[in-house]
């Protein structure tokens, strides 16, 4: 059901393509605030489909809601025509995977644990089968490492297989961020802003890696901030504006979108979103974060 | 000694005391000897200190100790001197060792010496061959401070003093060839004998003062062999034949009871299993899913009441009697119930929250079990009075309560459970290493280190938290049932948070966070220490508890991975202070770990 990366499929034509991700009328509330209002946007095989919008546009709560984490007040998700269930672990078995804005690795595990760590919804193994260790166990085992190092070869970093994961410089723990994530044999990838803080080099490889992953036959969804890296990119660009989905096309149409310059840029426009708005909206996130992982500084 | 111009004094010479090396060299392979010499002599005038230290020509008691360090004092020096065979004693060429070592002797001397002058009144009990080995263990620890300290020369300056550095050391040791895999065997077999033997003679020792002196030896003599390097080496042959070493290691164990001549002690061997074997538990709960259970003895308590309900007890409610195998699958069975009953609830809760919740329930089991009494509840624990009377049980009809004799051995009743018991750890170590390195111990240590991303990455949280808290609850199970059996009787009030004895839950968790979490041997080493050292000490009493939390304050602020570090935990901790193998090596050394 899920492409794998060894299959070699060539990228298709985006008009082409069936749909995969599929998001409509997906709207989000916290209390009073609307986060994320009435968006739809869809994800077809092969695409590489961009996600922009000035910060607490409501992106990484879209994210959120995409993969389970936030159920949608209103609104459905579905991936290859059945609606997602609301659980995160679900939705990763269903074939979709993401990464985290500011990194999420197991930092004390190591570099080819993380990776088995994500391989865990293609793996069955339980309790009793790893207590007894027969053949059956073995195999599956022998086969995760085996797939995982091919997952760390393809991402460039099986030499340090063995690292622990903290002590990766951060281009490469946002490497191993992706590695995990495509260990679960991903349909759809989310990346959210997998270039923060990269420089010019590591950014550009980003952009290989993602294009390489988009050639292995997953189609992509990546939020960013970084525009040239962006519309080099991808395919279509949507950009969200106080929740709401302002614009959707080719990069070439949203880069020349009046609407957009302006959200990013500030010039004055009717129903312009205010920084008092803008705050909110980050509040709330923060506080719908620090709710759903509340011991994870301890 | 160490003066204001110690800065400008190390950048030349970077000792504590001006001597020339070979002076001091000298100084404690002589004083070494010089010691281990003076221990022959009578250090008091009457036999009224126990051990007798009035015989000249025989060391007695604790001049045993003082003995052993000044030997391996001199032998540590010999090997700093560069005897060719000895080099391998010090692969880390520390001098920390021999510090270690030196202070050690001086340490047990003055302390058998002060314990003669308090107890007998006065100085004036000391012989002229006391005088003469409390002066004769400064010698060498002299020798000792006038070697160079290693480490970057200034770097440490700034930061503290040369002794400082001495106890800050870590060392550092090139990846040797390994030796053929018979000798590795040999050393493995060797070093679980002395192991062995520090074991039966810290549990045999008959007084207060020798056990505090064996402490003092044993910790000196531990802290010279890490800073020698040679522990690090150890775990690296272990790492190499870990079969052979968990196979020694338990042959070792089953020794233990052969080497005891009566029950008085077997007894407490036994205890100290069955908390080992709870804290071991513990650690898949604590150590790899990150949950911080603060009620845990409560499921030692469910396997030892249902092993009691099941034993024929004329005070039991139920009147049945099973066989052993099917009390303890009972046991585990019932308290991984409780377990799921329990954490089907609370496992929703995070970090201080789990705990405090925990902690509520624990306290729940035992106040219920205190009320099933017939008065206040339905009869079935028998209230405050518990189930007593509990009958021995037979293993493949060997009665248990009854002495046998094997192979010119006698085993009493306490030998015969110390071997059940053993069986059950064994089951238990098997359970947790495996289950730990596997699917479902990734996820446990993913959910640990970042619930969120664990969840992400399909991991169904909740579920595998259960199951790490079931297991935990059913391997503690199997525990009680010994427990049930060797004790005669069950009562609620052991299984309470925090008491004078262990195991209780306050205790678990230390043993656990002091042994190492997230290890094997870590939680053993750690129970039999908080088992043992109350035990022993019972003259301390009412300052038992003050000086556990001192010994844990110092523990967190030296080693807060504990005694046994897990590979992981021990780059957490010390990452700034150890250099970054190259890949290679470190690839090497993982593929002969795994």
């Amino acid at each position: 059901m899920t492409t794998t990366l060894t299959e070699n499929s060539t990228a298709p034509e985006p008009a082409a393509s069936t749909t995969l991700l599929e998001a409509k009328g997906v709207i989000m509330r916290f209390g009073g605030l609307t986060a994320v209002r009435n968006v739809d946007l869809t994800v077809g095989s092969g695409e590489i489909v961009g996600l922009i919008g000035p910060n607490g546009a409501g992106k990484t709560t879209f994210f959120n809601c995409l993969t389970g984490l936030y159920v949608p007040t209103e609104g459905q998700v579905t991936y290859k025509g059945t609606v997602l269930p609301p659980k995160p672990y679900k939705v990763t078995q269903a074939g979709i995977s993401r990464t985290f804005q500011n990194i999420r690795l197991f930092s004390n595990m190591t570099v080819l644990e993380n990776v088995l760590v994500g391989r865990h919804t293609r793996t069955k193994e339980g309790l009793i089968s790893a207590l007894l260790r027969g053949p059956g166990y073995r195999r599956a085992e022998a086969e995760a490492r085996t797939r995982a190092m091919e997952i760390l070869d393809f991402v460039g970093l099986a030499a340090k297989a063995d690292r622990l994961s903290r002590n990766l410089p951060y281009g490469e723990q946002r490497k191993l961020e992706i590695a995990r994530a495509l260990a679960g044999d991903p349909g759809v990838l989310l990346l959210d802003e997998p270039t923060a803080g990269m420089n010019p080099q590591e950014t550009r490889a980003t952009q290989e890696l993602v294009f390489a992953i988009r050639d292995q036959g997953i189609a992509v969804l990546v939020i960013e901030h970084d525009m040239r890296f962006i519309f080099s990119l991808c395919d279509r660009v949507a950009c969200l504006v106080q929740g709401e989905k302002l614009v959707e096309g080719t990069p070439a149409v949203v880069q020349s979108d009046e609407r957009v310059i302006s959200a990013y840029l500030g010039t004055p426009y009717d129903g312009a979103p205010g920084s008092e708005e803008v705050a909110e909206v980050q509040a709330a996130e923060a506080a719908a974060d620090g709710a759903t992982s509340e011991e994870e500084d301890r | 000694m160490t003066t204001t111009t110690e800065t400008t004094r190390s950048a030349v010479h970077r000792a504590i005391l001006p001597i020339p090396i070979t002076t001091a060299r000298a100084l404690i392979i002589i004083g070494g000897a010089l010691t281990a010499a003076s221990a022959f002599l009578s250090w008091t005038w009457t036999s009224a200190f126990p051990g007798d230290l009035t015989v000249d020509g025989y060391p007695g008691g604790l001049q045993w100790l003082t003995f052993a360090a000044g030997v391996l004092t001199a032998v540590f020096g010999l090997a700093g001197h560069g005897i060719r065979g000895l080099r391998r004693l010090n692969p880390a060429g520390s001098s920390s060792a021999e510090l270690l070592l030196a202070v050690g002797g001086l340490a047990v001397t003055w302390f058998t010496l002060g314990a003669i002058s308090v107890e007998l009144g006065g100085l004036v009990n000391l012989t002229v061959g006391g005088w003469i080995a409390g002066i004769a263990a400064l010698v060498p620890v002299a020798g000792a401070l006038g070697l160079p300290i290693e480490g970057e020369p200034g770097s440490a300056t700034s930061r503290g003093s040369a002794l400082w550095r001495h106890i800050k050391n870590h060392p550092s040791i090139k990846p040797t060839r390994p030796l053929p895999a018979y000798a590795e065997i040999l050393i493995i077999a060797a070093v679980l004998a002395v192991g062995l033997g520090l074991f039966t003679y810290g549990i045999d020792t008959g007084y207060g003062e020798l056990f505090v002196g064996f402490l003092i030896t044993v910790v000196f003599g531990a802290w010279a062999l890490y800073s020698a390097g040679l522990t690090d080496q150890l775990s690296a042959i272990t790492a190499r034949h870990r079969s052979v070493t968990a196979i020694g290691a338990f042959a070792a164990a089953a020794a233990f009871p052969f080497t005891q001549s009566s029950d008085q002690y077997t007894s407490i061997g036994v205890n100290v299993l069955i908390f080992a074997t709870v804290a071991l538990g513990l650690n898949i709960v604590v150590g790899l899913a990150g949950l911080l259970d603060l009620g845990y003895v409560a499921f030692l308590g469910v396997g030892a009441y249902t092993a009691a309900l099941v034993s024929g007890a004329a005070t039991s409610s139920l009147h049945i009697v099973f066989p052993w195998w099917a009390a303890a699958l009972t046991g585990a069975v019932a308290s991984m119930v409780f377990g799921l009953l329990i954490g089907a609830p609370t496992l929703r809760l995070r970090g201080d929250y789990l705990a405090i919740v925990t902690l509520g329930f624990g306290e729940i089991f035992r106040i219920a079990v205190s009320n099933f009494d017939g008065v206040t509840g339905p009869n079935v624990t028998g209230g405050p009075n518990g189930i007593p009377n509990i009958p021995d049980i037979s293993v493949f009809g060997i009665d248990l309560g009854k002495s046998h004799s094997l192979g010119g051995f006698t085993l009493g009743r306490f030998s015969n459970y110390f071997l059940l018991m053993l069986l059950f750890t064994a089951i238990v170590v098997l359970v947790f290493t495996r289950a730990s390195d596997s699917r479902i111990g990734r996820a446990w240590i993913a959910i640990r280190e970042d619930e969120t991303a664990a969840l992400a990455m399909g991991i169904n949280g909740f579920r595998f938290k259960l199951l790490a808290f079931a297991l935990g609850a059913g391997l503690a199970g199997l525990a009680g049932m010994v427990q049930a059996h060797m004790a005669f009787s069950v009562v609620p009030d052991p299984y309470q948070f925090a008491g004078s004895v262990p195991p209780n839950s306050a205790f678990l968790l230390a043993a656990v966070v002091l042994g190492g979490m997230g290890t094997v041997s870590g939680p053993l080493v750690g129970a039999a220490l908080l088992y043992l050292i109350p035990a022993k000490l019972q003259f301390l009493n009412d300052y038992q508890l003050l000086a556990f939390g001192v010994a844990l304050i110092l523990l967190m602020r030296f080693r807060p991975e504990g005694l046994i570090a897990s590979r992981r935990r021990q780059l957490e901790f010390h990452e700034a202070e150890q250099p970054i193998l190259q890949t290679t090596e470190e690839a090497g050394l993982t593929k002969a770990k795994a």
